[in-house]
């Protein structure tokens, strides 16, 4: 319920502050960026050289999941402060899903 | 605006409540409809309880008590327990927190009335050709041979209900994140707060389970699909799983919420802070996260294999640490303090026993050996109707009587609550103890009838004549609550006199802003800090008074869930009637359609101005 709306003014070590801060993030992307295109070309060179598919599909899995981290804590923020709640829903939910997956694998019988 | 109430006409205050997004109304809501569901499955109870007073009864066809049992079980779970706590939830939690409403008021709506045509629609079954009738677990290998629509009003009807839970809950966990007022910790939320909040991530996590299920279950049956069927490749057992893995969290849905109301009301009528606030914190936390490691207790007898058993034997007795812990803190938080037996005290120290009680037969029946005995058997039965009645129905009858001068501003005859609560407690007892030993005694579960010489028939007339004190207990509330209404005798803010929380402070009838200013958190129990600070206003506040935003009321939540609604008839008679399919399209139109139009219409809502809120007697309360 923002009532008055507060004018702030920058002094000169915070913009430097926010801009060096700006810098490493751009770098972070940058850098993120570069290894998630690596593990692209990783996944589809290694289906191009015809490898069997039993050695294939798990590493390209694993890649995903490596990615989806990448994507998560990089790009959408959750390596900032503020996002604890969302990790804590995240990591629930991934390990319900996990639990799930591994009953239907094991317990379920045919 | 004003909040001063002014005489409306029936039809203004129907489409009021039609359109509402207002937490507290959708809360009276809640409680109206899921009343109303409590009282058809309580008949159907009483059929049930009918049917078995004799041997060999033909009260009812072997049939219609499948039906009747499935539709108990369904309705009150679904349609009766989880409404109600819903209610409940809505109408007190904003006002703990000192929010103005939840995140998502048009969500909230949605989320109402999406269940409430979901129950209908489950409810019609009775007139279209037969109520479902393969348990309210709906196993599939039964469910799938059952002749007739009844598993089909099951699956659509509880897809479309639970759309509905689903939305809320969400709705509840972005409130409680964001909206606490200013200084309102995680460790200083009242505990129906936290329970709230624990509840409502289950929701999140166990309904998609289930809805997968329904959505198989759906396939299967109406468009042909093989994911049940074993003879097409298919696996029976998986839908045992998806349902056990959403059922099993289900139960802590249903108990958590009953364990906050208990919470506040050993509290407020021990005059004592409540005992080990941050253990019961951790307890609720860690019930939450264990229910979901411990689904397959339902299914020791499917042959799962030893080591699945044990692991989720353990898993199973493990939760009774947690609870235990719970059980203590209430001990212990009436123990020295100035009580006052109040009809909600009354139902709080009653539930401690029986809840006990049901908790004690829950370890046994996680002992995987015993549970090959037990499985099936009216020993189960007793069981989750000890925990089931004697934690969430004690509950939300303790949630009633409590929580009644919040919502209504009037209050519910002490004397008549005294009345009800006797009746239902003895005839709960008389009802469900005996069960046990009829368990042991080898009667099974779901049987329509007996024979007159297995000799079971002494302790089942027993039990239907307990059901005929608990009906007797719920006549009487009904009475008490018509009664409450007509006098309608105000009692304004903190009628307990010994509120501690948030919501007491409020001013009565609560503002449909709810705070005019955000109050200021200065510790658990915010109230009684200000109370005892002699404090008149009940409140410090966080800013000054100014402008309130507030949403607008929208009838297009109703347009949405009725379009599902229509829809479900349309994929109902999928395949038999030649209008199924253009019903079934029309039905996904309408619902689209309201959709879309919410879309694309900017709704902004409105703002109470800082000078209306001043004109009223100059800004004080």
């Amino acid at each position: 319920m923002a009532h008055d709306v507060h004018a702030h003014v920058r002094s000169q070590t915070e913009y430097e502050y926010k801009r060096r801060r700006s810098a490493n993030e751009m770098r972070g992307h940058v850098t993120t960026f570069a290894i998630m295109i690596f593990l692209t070309l990783i996944a589809f060179t290694m289906v191009y050289a015809g490898f069997s598919a039993y050695f294939v599909v798990p590493i390209i899995l694993l890649l995903a999941a490596v990615q989806v981290i990448l994507q998560l804590y990089y790009f959408m923020h959750m390596s900032h402060k503020g996002h604890e709640t969302a990790q804590l829903f995240l990591y629930s939910g991934v390990i319900v899903a996990f639990i799930t997956i591994l009953t239907m694998i094991t317990i379920v019988w045919w | 605006m004003s909040s001063i109430a002014q005489k409306k006409g029936f039809g203004a205050t129907l489409w009021d409540y039609l359109t509402t997004v207002d937490h507290k109304k959708i809360a009276i809501l809640y409680l109206i409809t899921g009343g109303l569901f409590f009282v058809i499955g309580g008949i159907e109870a009483m059929v049930i309880r009918i049917q078995l007073a004799q041997p060999d009864s033909d009260f009812v066809s072997a049939g219609l008590f499948n039906q009747m049992i499935t539709m108990h079980g369904t309705t009150m779970i679904f349609l009766a327990a989880m409404p109600l706590l819903l209610g409940f939830m809505n109408a007190v939690m904003p006002l703990q927190i000192g929010a103005r409403d939840v995140a998502f008021p048009f969500l909230n709506s949605l989320g109402f009335w999406l269940f409430f045509f979901g129950g209908i629609f489950l409810n019609l079954s009775w007139f279209m050709g037969g109520a479902p009738d393969a348990g309210w677990t709906s196993y599939a290998s039964l469910a799938l041979a059952s002749p007739g629509h009844g598993i089909d009003f099951y699956t659509l009807g509880l897809l479309i209900s639970g759309f509905g839970t689903l939305i809320g809950g969400i709705n509840f966990l972005v409130t409680i994140i964001n909206m606490r007022a200013p200084g309102m910790t995680y460790m200083r939320m009242p505990l129906f707060t936290w329970t709230t909040f624990v509840a409502s991530a289950l929701i999140l996590f166990a309904f998609p389970p289930l809805t997968v299920g329904m959505v198989f279950m759906m396939v299967d049956r109406m468009f042909d699909g093989n994911f049940f069927d074993h003879t097409m490749g298919g696996n029976t057992i998986i839908w045992e799983h998806l349902f056990w893995i959403f059922g099993h969290p289900e139960v802590y849905i249903l108990i958590l919420p009953a364990f906050g109301i208990f919470s506040e009301i050993f509290a407020t009528f021990s005059r004592k802070r409540l005992f080990g606030y941050s253990a019961m914190v951790f307890a609720t936390v860690l019930i939450g996260f264990l229910g979901f490691m411990v689904w397959a207790h339902h299914m020791f007898t499917v042959g799962l294999g030893p080591t699945a058993n044990a692991i989720f034997s353990v898993a199973t007795m493990a939760i009774a640490v947690p609870t235990g812990v719970k059980i203590f803190n209430w001990l212990l938080t009436i123990w020295g303090g100035s009580i006052k037996f109040t009809v909600a005290m009354i139902y709080a120290v009653a539930f401690i026993p029986t809840f006990t009680a049901g908790g004690v037969t829950g370890i046994m029946l996680a002992s995987a050996p015993l549970d090959y005995q037990l499985h099936d058997s009216y020993f189960v039965v007793a069981h989750f109707h000890y925990v089931i009645v004697g934690g969430v129905v004690l509950g939300l009858l303790a949630g009633l009587h409590y929580y009644w001068p919040l919502m209504f501003n009037t209050m519910l005859s002490e004397a008549l609550g005294k009345w009800t609560f006797w009746l239902f407690f003895i005839g709960f007892h008389l009802t469900f103890f005996i069960q046990h030993f009829l368990g042991l005694l080898g009667m099974p579960r779901r049987v329509f009838t007996f024979g007159a010489n297995q000799g079971w028939d002494l302790y089942n007339l027993i039990s239907s004549i307990g059901a005929i004190g608990m009906a007797l207990g719920v006549a009487v509330l009904v009475v008490n609550i018509i009664r409450t209404i007509v006098k309608n005798e105000k009692v304004g803010r903190d009628p307990w006199g010994d509120g501690r929380t948030l919501e007491w402070a409020v001013p009565q009838p609560v503002p449909f802003y709810n705070f005019k200013q955000t109050p200021l958190v200065r510790g658990l129990d915010t109230f009684w800090i200000e109370k005892q600070e002699g404090n008149k206003e009940g409140m410090t506040y966080a800013e000054p008074v100014g402008d309130i935003h507030m949403p607008n009321n929208s009838f297009i939540p109703v347009v949405i869930s009725f379009g599902l609604f229509v829809a479900a008839f349309g994929a109902l008679y999928n395949g038999e009637q030649p209008w199924a399919v253009p019903v079934l399209i029309l039905g996904l139109v309408i619902t689209f359609g309201a959709m879309i139009v919410r879309s694309l219409k900017d709704d902004h809502g409105y703002h109470v101005h800082k000078e209306d809120l001043m004109d009223e007697k100059g800004g004080k309360h």
